[in-house]
């Protein structure tokens, strides 16, 4: 499995070193829907420079990054290309030895279930077998590779701690909580997805355009009700996939860059890395064709009206951000589909796959 | 979300969708057509209004009477034009500050991609001249523009007059509170685009120019200025710019409002505008404007200097002066009054044009479309696409689980990457191969750039005897061999509808032209069945044959139909006018044909020759 893997890092890389070398590389880094507020390099380098000039770096609402980036690149800043590239490789290696880990896990667990009796008779078809669990690490650690790659590393700086100034990282400590209670060894491999999330982490997926500064940061009342949504799935979510908490911390990862404010493609890009591993739930997935048009088309419109708008003057910001609420609706339904496909799973792993009603025609299952 | 998650109500809405899909498409593209031939009648069109506030409220008294300057100045022009062969920089620089404004010159040169044989150019280099006015008690932070484009076929000696004549009447004036640049290019749009790239700091198209020494602030108008006599019947008014883009329709207003107020005849496309819009006669004549207007739109070209200063955000016109066999004729003061008024009341403007409507449709002159209302024509033809590509996924998924994965089997995609290809070879190949296709065939270089683009067109309709030959060696599954071709064209259904639908947002025109000719055939496209004629409609639907055959349409509108070999000679000179555009003026029908609608449609060709 490691030859793949250098392969795949060998020619992320060698992309990375081609586009930050390319005039593509200043055109992508104007982007409003790569580059936010948060997380744009231009932002870093003009703290540092306040730095320098003696200036606290936080007065004028430019830098928005913790203290501990500035110190960090101010050291960095020559080797700022490689940092970003070696950050971004570590990542890869880090999911794909987390996930490895994880599919371990989970087969484990499943023969226990079925030793234990606790399936129903005729699920064999849903039983996951090593064969296809194989390439699960490489396709998420190549999936998390090649998009950021193109759009990210160019403009943000892979740091996610400031991406988290406004949502902390108490979402993710549910899951990293009970994933620890359950596995002890596993501990090691949620730490790894948490910190993979901070360290790595693309900033915020979502395309809510620029806001006033004064609702950015600020603890503006109307937004506080948009950001609470971060916090209000974690608990049911806790409750409902107390058994599942490397799923719960997909979701969860997932409803952050949703509702995250100035959302970018990277956070996108880090939740969607993840669907290889539960590509077993393909057939229970019910919309994802309508949802992936949704999603193709926003993202192809998000260019087209910026353009209309900034540079042809013709429409306003009205038509921009209706993309971005139907981008973010796409997204909700895609998660929520997920989030039912593994349910449905689950009930048949447990209740047997061809469900008959009383009189004995094909039941139907609802989601009540 | 019921609709989504509950299973009733799922499966009702599958069966409708399956049951019902091709009279839902039909009845949807009979809808798209409908709407919009209803655009030209009188609800969904209304009358122009003046929107700014700061152009409709104050009337101006005009008071310029310098039609013998105007035509000295003219007189003199010509004759120093003949004698030089170019535009007479010396005379110009003289005369313009005689007349009291700052003079400067830029001077420009490009060489073309290939020769240009409409304009007989090849290396072309020139020099602009403009006098800038500066306001006197303001600071010099916004300025309007009034250019007169010279070239080689037009000389325009009459509007560089009255342009002089104007400046010197407005240079006595106190009023003025932006500064008024007074341009005069050579090469009309080669030296306009010149000026205005230098003028923004950009470099967009390649053009070698010398930096301006003088600026005049943002520019908020411009008005572009052709005659080519010394009286005119009626003035005649351009919207259309580059790549479809128009100018706040306020402008439009404004000139409708001045020449109502002098009396002047103002038309559009060179017809006079009809009054009654009750009967069937207006909305019939509308319908012939509309028409022109949408193909003009389309075509993307600027059709006079003013398409270029679009791009910058700068409203722009261009009029021309009519000389017909009418009767009653105006003198250059009439239009020097026009155009004083007009530059009077664009003074009083705080801001840029922005209320009124960018997006429109004009069945006539005092008449307009709003995008709100002609938009959904394009919806319904696009809505077609979706239903089918709908259809064609839930017939997949009863077939067999739909595509194991979402990189499908390696079957449907094969096409794909050859498709992208030829496109990129159609980009590429022609300008890039003119001398190698000059050497070994008796062409000159636009000849063999026109021809190397056919050529290419044409050898991609035998991309699906190719690309077959691999997949003849998989195993096709038996309980769906339909399902090869019904994925690839699920991909290129939704390939070409999200294609029209970002062309159709930044240019409408465009994107209902090729929606209309393309979507039934992509519909219809299927391997069973009677291949030759669907075949035969594909070609004859494809861009390039789009691109012919509304060609055709345009000249019959105009009142001048074109024979078959007149039409062929007309479209080679249209292709070989579309490659130069992009690369002059960065126009984008050309790529977007090339890169985008003809891979698609070889996505569609391949569906239909599948084995």
């Amino acid at each position: 499995m490691a030859a793949p893997l250098v392969l795949v890092l060998v020619v992320a890389v060698t992309v990375r070193a081609a586009l930050f070398r390319s005039s593509l590389a200043e055109f992508i880094s104007e982007r409003v829907e790569v580059v936010s507020p948060l997380s744009s390099w231009k932002r870093v380098v003009e703290g540092l420079s306040l730095l320098d000039l003696g200036v606290s770096p936080y007065s004028g609402a430019v830098f928005h990054e913790t203290p501990l980036i500035i110190y960090l690149f101010h050291f960095l800043i020559d080797y700022a290309e490689l940092v970003f590239m070696i950050t971004d490789a570590l990542t890869a290696i880090a999911l794909y030895f987390a996930i490895q880990d994880f599919n371990k896990v989970v087969f484990k667990k499943q023969k226990l279930l079925l030793e234990l009796d606790q399936y129903a008779p005729d699920v064999a078809e849903l039983i996951r077998t090593p064969m296809e669990m194989r390439y699960i690490p490489l396709k998420v650690a190549l999936l998390q590779c090649f998009p950021q790659c193109y759009f990210s590393c160019l403009s943000d700086i892979p740091v996610s701690v400031p991406t988290h100034l406004v949502c902390p990282r108490t979402p993710l400590s549910p899951p990293a909580a009970v994933h620890t209670c359950e596995n002890e060894e596993q501990s090691l491999l949620d730490l790894f997805l948490g910190v993979c999330h901070d360290v790595c982490g693309k900033p915020s997926g979502n395309h809510l355009p620029l806001l006033l500064p004064s609702q950015l940061l600020g603890f503006h009342p109307r937004s506080l009700w948009l950001y609470i949504n971060v916090f209000f799935y974690t608990i049911p979510l806790a409750i409902k996939l107390k058994e599942h908490p490397i799923f719960f911390m997909f979701i969860q990862i997932a409803v952050i860059a949703i509702f995250k404010s100035y959302p970018t493609v990277g956070d996108v890009a880090l939740y969607m890395a993840f669907f290889p591993v539960w590509n077993h739930l393909y057939r229970f997935l019910r919309n994802i064709f309508v949802l992936t048009c949704i999603i193709i088309v926003c993202s192809l419109l998000f260019p087209v009206l910026w353009h209309l708008w900034i540079y042809a003057g013709s429409a306003n910001s009205n038509f921009f951000y209706a993309i971005t609420l139907t981008f973010n609706v796409g997204q909700i339904l895609l998660i929520s589909d997920y989030f039912y496909a593994f349910l449905r799973r689950e009930y048949y792993l447990t209740h047997g796959l061809y469900l008959t009603a009383k009189d004995g025609t094909e039941a139907m299952l609802v989601l009540k | 979300m019921g609709l989504l998650s509950d299973p009733v109500r799922r499966r009702a809405l599958a069966r409708l969708v399956l049951r019902l899909n091709a009279p839902l498409c039909v009845l949807s593209y009979v809808a798209g057509i409908a709407w919009f031939l209803a655009l030209v009648f009188p609800p969904l069109t209304q009358r122009t209004y003046m929107s700014e506030n700061a152009m409709g409220s104050t009337m101006v008294e005009e008071q310029f009477a310098g039609g013998d300057r105007a035509r000295a100045f003219a007189r003199d022009f010509a004759a120093h034009r003949k004698k030089s062969g170019a535009l007479p920089v010396a005379w110009l620089e003289r005369t313009m500050r005689s007349v009291g404004l700052e003079v400067y010159t830029q001077s420009f040169s490009r060489k073309l991609p290939f020769p240009d044989e409409t304009h007989e150019r090849y290396m072309v280099s020139g020099t602009n001249v403009y006098g800038i006015l500066r306001a006197p008690r303001a600071a010099s932070t916004e300025s309007l523009v009034l250019t007169v484009p010279c070239g080689s076929d037009s000389t325009n000696s009459q509007a560089v007059g009255l342009l002089l004549a104007l400046a010197a009447h407005f240079r006595g004036q106190i009023y003025w509170a932006k500064d008024i640049v007074f341009l005069v290019t050579e090469h009309d749009l080669l030296g306009t685009e010149a000026w205005l790239e230098a003028y923004h700091d950009v470099n967009v198209t390649g053009m070698q120019s010398s930096p301006l020494q003088g600026r005049a602030g943002a520019i908020q108008a411009a008005v572009a200025l052709e005659l080519s006599s010394d009286v005119v019947t009626s003035l005649d008014v351009a919207v259309e710019g580059l790549n479809g883009q128009l100018p706040n329709l306020d402008l439009l207003n404004l000139f409708q409002t001045f020449c109502q107020k002098g009396g002047l005849l103002c038309t559009l496309q060179g017809k006079l505008q009809p009054e009654d819009w009750t009967s069937l006669d207006g909305p019939l004549q509308g319908l012939q404007t509309l028409l022109l207007m949408v193909l003009r739109q389309a075509s993307g070209r600027p059709h006079g200097s003013h398409g270029l200063f679009l791009r910058y955000r700068v409203e722009a016109l261009t009029l021309r002066g009519i000389n017909s066999f009418r009767q009653y004729k105006y003198d250059l003061v009439a239009v020097g009054k026009a155009l004083e008024g007009m530059f009077r009341k664009l003074n009083h403007l705080l801001e840029r044009l922005h209320q009124s409507f960018f997006l429109y449709l004009l069945p006539g002159l005092s008449r307009f479309v709003s995008i709100g209302l002609y938009m959904p024509a394009v919806g319904f033809l696009l809505l077609v696409l979706g239903l089918k590509a709908l259809e064609l996924w839930m017939q997949l998924h009863e077939a067999g689980m739909g595509l194991e994965e979402p990189g499908g089997a390696p079957g449907p995609s094969v096409p794909l990457p050859p498709s992208q290809a030829m496109g990129l070879a159609l980009y590429v190949l022609p300008v890039l191969g003119q001398h190698v296709a000059t050497q070994h065939f008796p062409v000159a270089e636009a000849e063999a750039v026109v021809l190397t683009l056919l050529a290419i067109y044409a050898a991609g309709l035998a991309l699906p005897h190719n690309t077959h030959r691999p997949l003849s060696y998989r195993v096709v599954s038996t309980q769906a061999p339909d399902r090869g071709w019904m994925a690839l064209k699920l991909v290129a259904l939704i390939y070409l509808a999200l294609q029209l639908g970002c062309i159709a947002l930044t240019n409408f025109s465009l994107g209902f032209l090729l929606a209309t000719t393309m979507v039934p055939t992509a519909a219809l496209a299927k391997p069973h069945g009677p291949r030759t004629l669907y075949a035969a409609l594909l070609v004859l639907t494809s861009p390039a044959a789009t691109l012919l055959g509304s060609l055709f349409l345009w000249r019959e509108l105009q009142e001048a139909p074109l024979s078959l070999a007149e039409g062929w000679q007309l479209f080679l000179a249209a292709l070989a006018q579309g490659v130069l555009e992009h690369h002059t003026y960065g126009a984008l029908l050309f790529p977007l044909l090339s890169l985008g609608l003809y891979p698609c449609w070889l996505l569609f060709w391949n569906v239909l020759f599948w084995k």
